[in-house]
């Protein structure tokens, strides 16, 4: 191919003719708005701007995005899963218990994360093979997962393993004198695994291409079966490795941890550009939407006059604009 | 039947052997003969038009051989082996690709990954983009197409669409391609640029079956064609041998002396003086109908004649505003209106019966009276209910007058023949106490009983002063009650003339003539 063009335009016209693809307008926005919350703090409140704010707000929502990852797969294919909030706080109740019993850490991650995707691998099946509604099947395995774990214990049970101590508490130098959590590592490597097979994997395309036209995906010879199982199991795992996370970030584990979170999730998702009727969408808006979040409460804990119901109220009237600007995005050239 | 096999017309090819033979192919549902022992030749580099009304078997013909139906006898012989596909993909993987009129793509992702998707270039076990690109370009390029791979599918138009569903077909190596109504949904430019396509993938050896209800079409661009009529085969044809006339006897099945022994009507010419209760001036909706004039007069029936796909149901629906036009003015008795929903139409007097009675018309799970109520209580408003005894008194009126069996007012509207549904959609109408009353297909799928008694209702309707518009696909139904006729082809108003002694092979002339020649015989709207 021919760089003749490319040679006769400067860098700089480039740039000031660039405009991005309509579907990364949400990501965009989203984006701004984070920076403009951001700028808005460092201006009103003095140390709002630091970088370890920011990874402040990073650590304490490592789960969420976890969460958010996980479910991005399964609304990206036009479903929902409403079982990642109690699948949270079975993971957190079942760590919590193994460790108790004496079993060793390793074993004990291996089984929440292999409870979870069991889970979300058995809502898939339903989902896919009975043509059970997503919102109906993971309902019941909201009432499922939230119901095992009083099973397991109705008490709060501390976690003292020595090992998810030091995990939990071990802080990583960075460059500039500021630190990083291994939550927030194991958040951000969900967040790019997850964005490689979504853009770059036959799996991760076929989420968007059923996502797109179910029926399509079928008649173009696609493996609908396996991808859609498939989601349902990596929102299960994930939401399996968020509940770690929480363990971890609490150091406890409670059958009403992470009441309602499911729905904290599927915000973060929908601020993050995808759109719920499927096939549109990035991960990494996901992880936008949680940080606009996490940036919400960090700015009502700076002001201290504000109550923290205002962080509901601010996500509320996001999810609306936001919601609202899709509409008009995807409506508009046609 | 002897069945009349003549040699391929493309004499340039080498290959003389076919590369598919379907050959008595027979297919049962129930018990209805939906195919009976039908064969299909189709040779490398041809296109192949599949020909037939509704009904034919001509979808059937195709589902049996892409592997959608299987077949209850016969055989199917693809490049000289016997071979059956049990499901869409084998017969792909056999170099057998379809492309139906709903386009089965993706709108979200990009065009290249529409085309490859399923088997894309890989490096290191992620999908390498730029090679996926360079290759959907490189498949666009050889089909003369000049799109953006790395565009959004979403964001062109159909047509742009459905040659990319059609470069996805090609790019698995077909060597059968076969295209279901591909240009029902494009315009006029759109269709060139399609059989461009179609010309090269010919030219490579491609066999392409084509399926469209557009004559003008057919004798453009294939070669040979199959005629089907009522699950059975027709005959074979070379397309430069069949003159149009011949062509759409064929299809329909009669020969024009017997159709012209045929009814006939009483003819009517519009009284200029006269102000019509309907009137239309270049009505026009982009892919559905092209410019169209039409004149209703109080007191008579007009008949709209023409094949499948000419427009007639198109035309309808924008009559009544269930679809909006793109251009043109609608005057009602000599007031411009527009007409924005079915809503308005029915509180300008107009009222419309679906040709898709069950998905259009009837409620399947509310009762006779219900169904009967609804337009009327529609028009009132929801908030001003229709009294008992008067919702009684018109049931039962209607009920007798057009004789709905079973005669009782809550039986479930499923659960009656399909006569007796129409009559019940009719009264919904008539309780409106409608001025222009449209009825597409009415008597489609009806017994005879049903269709003698709903044809002479026409006839008292518009006896009382009723304007009625008769679509049908039978051409001596439209003549016996019509008072003047609409002739429709393409989606155009190709002649309208007055029953004066019309006789059936006159509308199958003028259906079948070409384009040119009906500017002569030119239409008489005033």
């Amino acid at each position: 191919m021919s760089t003749t063009v490319a040679e006769s335009v400067t860098l700089w016209e480039r740039v000031r003719t660039y405009s991005p693809p309509s579907r990364f307008l949400p990501v965009i926005v989203t984006f701004a708005v984070f920076l403009g919350m951001f700028g808005v703090g460092g201006v009103r409140y003095e140390g709002f701007a630091h970088p370890q704010v920011f990874l402040h707000v990073l650590h304490d929502n490592a789960f969420l995005i976890v969460l958010a990852v996980g479910l991005t797969f399964v609304i990206l294919t036009g479903g929902i899963d409403l079982s990642v909030g109690s699948v949270v706080a079975m993971s957190t109740v079942i760590a919590a218990k193994t460790l108790e019993l004496g079993w060793p850490p390793a074993l004990a991650m291996l089984t929440v994360l292999i409870a979870g995707t069991l889970l979300g691998t058995i809502m898939g099946l339903l989902i896919h093979y009975l043509d059970i509604q997503p919102f109906i099947a993971t309902l019941a395995g909201l009432f499922l997962a939230r119901g095992i774990t009083y099973l397991i214990s109705v008490r709060s049970i501390p976690i003292t393993d020595e090992t998810f101590r030091e995990i939990a508490y071990a802080s990583i130098p960075l460059p500039g004198g500021h630190y990083t959590t291994w939550l927030v590592v194991v958040a951000l490597s969900t967040v790019l695994i997850a964005a490689y097979v979504l853009a770059r994997t036959r799996f991760g395309r076929t989420v968007y291409a059923i996502g797109g036209s179910e029926s399509s995906a079928m008649l173009m010879g696609l493996r609908v079966a396996l991808v859609k199982v498939g989601v349902y199991a990596i929102s299960g795992f994930c939401a399996a490795l968020g509940g770690l996370l929480f363990a971890l970030y609490l150091l406890s584990g409670y059958s009403l941890h992470a009441v309602g979170m499911e729905l904290e999730a599927i915000a973060a998702v929908v601020i993050g550009g995808t759109l719920l009727t499927g096939g549109r969408g990035y991960v990494v808006g996901s992880m936008i939407g949680v940080l606009v979040y996490g940036t919400i409460q960090t700015f009502i804990n700076f002001d201290g006059t504000l109550s923290s119901w205002w962080t509901r109220i601010a996500i509320g009237v996001l999810l609306l604009v936001f919601v609202v600007i899709q509409r008009v995005a995807t409506r508009g050239p046609r | 039947m002897t069945q009349t096999y003549q040699e391929p017309l493309v004499t340039s090819h080498h290959a003389s052997a076919p590369v598919i033979e379907m050959l008595d192919i027979s297919i049962t549902f129930g018990n209805v003969h939906a195919l009976d022992q039908v064969s299909l030749r189709l040779y490398p580099g041809e296109v192949h038009a599949l020909m037939g009304e509704n009904g034919a078997g001509k979808s059937t013909l195709i589902k049996a051989l892409t592997g959608v139906y299987s077949i209850d006898a016969g055989t199917i012989t693809v490049g000289g082996q016997r071979h059956e596909f049990h499901s869409p993909s084998a017969a792909q993987a056999a170099g057998i690709s379809t492309v139906y009129q709903e386009i089965n793509l993706v709108p979200n992702l990009t065009v290249a990954e529409n085309m490859l998707l399923g088997r894309e270039p890989r490096r290191f076990g992620g999908i390498h983009v730029r090679e996926m690109n360079r290759r959907a370009q490189q498949t666009l390029r050889a089909l003369g197409l000049d799109i953006d791979p790395a565009s959004v599918l979403g964001e062109h138009p159909i047509a742009v669409q459905q040659l990319v569903a059609i470069a996805r077909a090609v790019d698995v190596d077909a060597r059968v391609l076969i295209l279901d109504e591909p240009t029902s949904s494009l315009d006029g430019d759109e269709v060139e640029k399609l059989f461009d396509v179609l010309r090269r993938l010919r030219a490579d050896g491609v066999a392409i079956v084509f399926v469209s209800h557009f004559l003008d079409q057919i004798y453009e661009i294939a070669d040979r064609m199959t005629i089907l009529r009522n699950g059975t085969l027709i005959e074979e044809r070379m397309v430069a041998d069949t003159p149009r006339l011949e062509l759409v006897q064929l299809m329909i099945g009669r020969e024009l002396e017997e159709l012209d022994r045929l009814g006939r009507g009483s003819g009517s010419v519009p009284d200029p003086s006269r102000v019509p209760v309907l009137e239309v001036v270049g009505l026009s909706r982009k892919g559905a109908l092209e410019a169209t004039d039409l004149s209703l007069y109080d007191g008579e029936v007009v008949g709209v004649a023409g094949l499948l796909g000419s427009g007639r149901t198109e035309l309808a629906r924008l009559l009544f505003g269930a679809d909006s036009a793109d251009h043109g003015e609608i005057a009602i008795r000599s007031t411009r209106r527009r007409l924005r929903s079915p809503r308005h139409a029915i509180d300008r007097k107009l009222a419309f019966t679906s040709e898709d009675r069950k998905a259009e018309g009837i409620v399947g799970d509310l009762t006779v009276a219900d169904n009967m109520l609804l337009a009327l209580q529609a028009s009132r408003g929801w908030l001003r209910p229709i009294p008992q005894s008067v919702r009684t008194r018109l049931v039962q009126q209607y009920m007798e007058a057009l004789n709905i069996r079973p005669a009782d007012p809550q039986a479930l509207m499923r659960n009656l023949s399909g006569g007796n549904q129409q009559k019940v959609l009719l009264a919904r109408w008539l309780i409106t106490d409608p001025h222009v009353l449209i009825l597409d297909e009415p008597t489609r799928g009806i017994d005879i009983g049903a269709k003698a008694q709903i044809q002479s209702l026409v006839a008292e309707l518009a006896s009382k002063g009723m304007s009625v518009v008769f679509i049908s696909a039978e051409l001596e139904e439209v003549l016996r009650l019509s008072h003047r006729m609409v002739v429709m082809r393409d989606r155009r108003k190709i002649a309208e003339l007055s029953n004066d002694d019309v006789r059936v092979g006159d509308l199958l002339r003028i259906i079948a003539t070409e384009a040119t020649d009906v500017e002569q015989e030119g239409s008489s709207d005033d």
